[in-house]
């Protein structure tokens, strides 16, 4: 069983430092996103044993690499049925799930929607650069029409994926949107997401800066707004998060589009969780039960 | 001689069919009488036709055999096809008022049963499957108390009048019998004993809780949907975690993420969804995370038969995934064997790390069997492997794939401090770095690659090799593997009867492949014959690359049902004359 070894309130960023330091592009949005998450943990004192983090495949799911914890490096579009089968076995770990959107809205859309609808108490963050770049600059999921890919040479004819939209009807209870380069803001969604008690969805604007040249730090900075600055926006109003994901444009809102918080995690509907985690209990059947699923045969 | 009787009842899914069939097996079980059976269906739930075969006796029943000594067709359809398998001594038990039998054989005892005057048939609509059975049991000279009990249980849900009424049913078809009909000539031998009878998907989830399983996960697909229906309806009991994902791939990395966070993970499902966990596989293997998945096969490929059997996965199981990697296949003998091998398949995979592939079959899965009860231990040894769960040294010191001689790297359970690590799908140095980037490294990259193989070595140790069942020399060698092994050694039986000399290699491990005990064995037989349900040979193939060892002749069946005694016997005589080197048996009746 676990103890703790660091004393309370001294969990610092070198505690979360990787052991490599991280082979991005120089200017990458991701830099942004793993500082973030490193304060927010920090902030939090969650320590580094208590967390296991989770991705797929691509630049961005290279970042379990990049931060001390129980990192977890699956396949494509895998990360979030393994996180869920992490989080079922010892519910007690902080379980985070990095990924780019051509992870977790292409390949991965089918286990995106399904994870949600579950919610299972795990923190989704998506670097979005709406562009593949580990595979050297094709189309994603999320390209804005007319954008010209590798495989778009002629300008992208298929209308994007709406992330925040999706995550909304799919019952997503915790739906946000972050900004690499608005660092203090992304920090406090984090820590909110993590805070959650249940599937927490963040979808994180993380330019690429090889392989994206439209949706820039430049193009985003004077366009997002943030959410948390109009007093009026209320978070527990689905319609209201709804209409908001709409936007696009000269506008695009950024922070906690909506949350509620009346509906149980998959961990609290499972009676059998409730002794703790399943990883710390007995696994031998005891002998009255064994006897019980022989007699029926009988 | 083996004694043996066996009941086929048939009609249109939907008929009940399976309810006679659970009560015939409930009842021959107390009386101490073995059995075994197979239901022949369709993929359809209301109609077209089904047919169960009960084969019991006082002694081990390792097969159904396609012979029939009583017939109950609940249907004009079913009497159609099955009468004529109606040898002399045999009876054909139906409604009077529903089915005109055709011609049966010499010797064949007609017993129609006035149904509209036993029975009140405007209310019970099952009201003839019932009088049957009763009439049945008079008829085999087993008595009527055992029903009443049985029936009492089966419909213990219903309202007292529903179980009375059935009751009454049962008593009247059974003095009906009694008073009109000839009794079988040779009544089954009852013993003391009792048996557990149980489905090979029972025996998987059950031997799988056994072995300490915490968390399961499927998406439904036949013929594996047995094992997610007992963990889900035993899970709160069993307290394991039992989670219906939205596909193939969802579950096998849901049950590598259980793993990896320290608890024994299963799922199961049949080809099409082993397909699509085949990337899983390989993941399992490189981020060295055992997990245990069940393949239930069916007749392929694509959807192919659903509902038939076949041992058609094999190479798709030697093949999964892409890559080099280490992993251990076992196909279970019997449906005894489903409950044996899960605890020994979990340390194997708990101790090398690695994924662990379950070979069975519809057979298996969907047949049923009666089992010593004592065979279904729930207290077997647990080998969890080299795992850390205590505190430890600073993190920079713990290398989550440190290179050593048995390749296996001590794993540690996330969520104790100082471990931290990171386990990865990409090619990684000893410490979970990925060598796929900046760091790419060609010699590391090989020294990892052997590192996991050396694994084999260790598992192939730690499996028995195969053993040879009868004489040590003989005119003839068998050889199959998994389900075939119950009708192969009664065909060695019926032919050591006819004064042929046989004897039976079974593979149950096929990989890591004993191959020198197998050489050791074959390089001495006389004439070989390898037998699967399978169109190409696909062991034969697997034996050869692994041993260069090429059989005399083969015996294969891939219409989707499984081999009778009988068909391999056959065979094995056809092939001694020398008329030919490959026998494909007809199945003899459409079911």
């Amino acid at each position: 069983m676990a103890t703790e070894i660091i004393p309370p309130n001294q969990i610092t960023m070198a505690n979360f430092k990787g052991r490599v330091e991280p082979d991005w592009c120089p200017g990458c949005g991701d830099y942004g996103v793993l500082a973030a998450v490193q304060k927010a943990l920090v902030e939090l004192q969650i320590p580094q044993h208590e967390v296991a983090t989770i991705s797929g495949i691509g630049c961005s799911s290279n970042f379990p690499g990049f931060i001390e914890t129980y990192g977890m490096h699956t396949l494509h579009g895998r990360s979030l049925p393994v996180a869920t089968g992490v989080k079922m076995a010892n519910h007690a770990l902080t379980v985070l799930v990095t990924g780019g959107d051509g992870d977790g809205f292409g390949i991965g859309c089918g286990h995106f929607v399904h994870a949600m609808r579950r919610n299972v108490d795990l923190t989704y963050m998506v670097m979005d650069n709406q562009i593949y770049g580990l595979t050297t600059g094709q189309t994603s999921p999320t390209s804005r029409l007319a954008m010209k890919t590798k495989t778009t040479p002629f300008g992208n004819v298929e209308r994007p994926v709406n992330p925040i939209a999706l995550a909304l009807a799919a019952g997503a209870t915790y739906v946000a949107r972050g900004f690499s380069a608005e660092q203090k803001h992304l920090t406090e969604l984090i820590k909110n997401a993590i805070q959650h008690k249940g599937f927490s969805f963040l979808d994180i604007f993380s330019p690429c800066v090889t392989y994206n040249h439209d949706n820039t730090v430049q193009w985003f900075k004077p366009r997002v707004k943030k959410l948390e600055d109009n007093p009026a926006y209320d978070s527990t109003n689905f319609e209201a998060a709804m209409e908001k994901s709409q936007l696009w444009g000269d506008e695009i809102p950024i922070g906690k589009f909506y949350e509620r918080t009346d509906v149980p995690t998959l961990t609290e509907l499972e009676p059998v969780l409730n002794p703790g985690p399943l990883v710390h209990q007995n696994n031998r059947i005891p002998a009255p039960v064994a006897k019980s699923f022989i007699d029926e045969l009988m | 001689m083996r004694q043996s009787f066996s009941i086929g009842i048939g009609g249109a899914a939907g008929q009940g069919v399976a309810t006679p069939g659970d009560i015939f097996a409930k009842i021959f079980s107390r009386r101490g009488l073995h059995l075994n059976a197979y239901n022949a269906y369709q993929s359809i739930i209301r109609g077209g036709h089904t047919f169960l075969t009960i084969r019991t006796g006082p002694d081990n029943i390792p097969t159904t055999n396609g012979h029939l000594d009583l017939l109950i067709p609940l249907n004009q359809d079913t009497a159609d096809r099955h009468l004529r398998l109606l040898t002399t001594g045999g009876a054909c038990l139906f409604n009077a008022d529903l089915i005109k039998p055709g011609q049966s054989a010499d010797g064949v005892q007609l017993c129609p049963l006035p149904v509209s005057k036993l029975a009140d048939i405007s209310r019970n609509k099952v009201a003839q499957n019932t009088l049957a059975i009763g009439a049945a049991l008079s008829m085999m000279g087993i008595g009527f108390n055992s029903l009443e009990s049985v029936l009492e249980e089966q419909f213990r849900k219903k309202e007292r009048a529903v179980i009375d009424e059935n009751i009454a049913l049962a008593r009247a078809g059974y003095d009906y019998a009694t008073q009109n009909l000839k009794p079988f000539d040779h009544a089954l031998s009852l013993t003391d004993a009792r048996y557990a009878v149980l489905s090979g998907n029972e025996a998987m989830a059950m031997g799988a809780a056994a072995a300490g399983l915490k968390f399961y996960c499927a998406y439904p697909m036949s013929p594996a949907t047995g094992v997610l229906h007992w963990m889900a309806s035993h899970a709160r009991k069993a307290d394991i975690m039992v989670r219906q994902v939205e596909d193939e791939i969802g579950v096998i990395n849901m049950a590598i993420g259980a793993a990896h966070a320290g608890v024994r993970a299963m799922c199961a499902t049949s080809g099409g969804g082993f397909a699509l966990m085949s990337e899983g596989l390989g993941l399992s293997a490189q981020a060295e995370i055992p997990v245990v998945v069940i393949d239930c096969q069916r007749a392929g490929p694509s959807t192919g038969v659903p509902t038939k059997t076949e041992q058609g996965d094999l190479w798709q199981m030697l093949g999964a995934a892409f890559g080099d990697y280490p992993r251990v296949i076992a196909a279970p003998l019997d449906i005894a064997d489903c409950f044996t091998l899960m605890p020994e398949i979990f340390n194997i995979t708990d101790r090398f790390q690695c994924p662990g592939i379950v070979l069975c079959d519809l057979l298996l899965a969907e047949g049923r069997l009666s089992v010593d009860p004592a065979v279904l231990d729930f207290n077997p040894a647990i080998d969890r492997g080299e795992i850390i769960t205590s505190n430890g040294e600073p993190h920079d010191k713990y290398l989550r794939y440190k290179i050593t001689d048995s390749g296996v790297s001590p794993r540690v359970i996330p969520g104790i401090p100082g471990y931290t690590h990171v386990v990865s799908s990409d090619e990684h140095d000893e410490d979970g770095i990925l060598i796929s980037d900046a760091y790419t490294n060609h010699a590391k990259r090989r020294a990892m690659m052997e590192k996991r193989m050396r694994k084999m070595d260790g598992i192939a140790a730690s499996i028995p090799p195969p053993q040879l069942r009868g004489p040590a020399t003989a005119d003839v060698t068998l050889i199959g593997w998994g389900s075939t092994f119950g009708v192969i050694d009664e065909a060695c039986e019926l032919l050591r009867e006819q004064g042929i000399s046989v004897n039976h290699l079974p593979i149950r491990w096929l990989v890591p492949l004993h191959a020198d005990a197998i050489l050791d064995i074959l390089n001495n037989a006389l004439h070989t014959i390898i037998i699967e349900n399978n169109f190409s040979g696909q062991f034969a193939r697997y034996l050869r690359s692994e041993t260069s060892f090429v059989a005399t002749g083969h015996i294969r069946k891939y219409d989707g049902e499984p081999f009778f005694p009988q068909h391999i016997v056959d065979a094995v005589k056809e092939q001694l004359a020398g008329t030919t080197t490959l026998s494909i048996p007809e199945h003899e009746v459409m079911v």
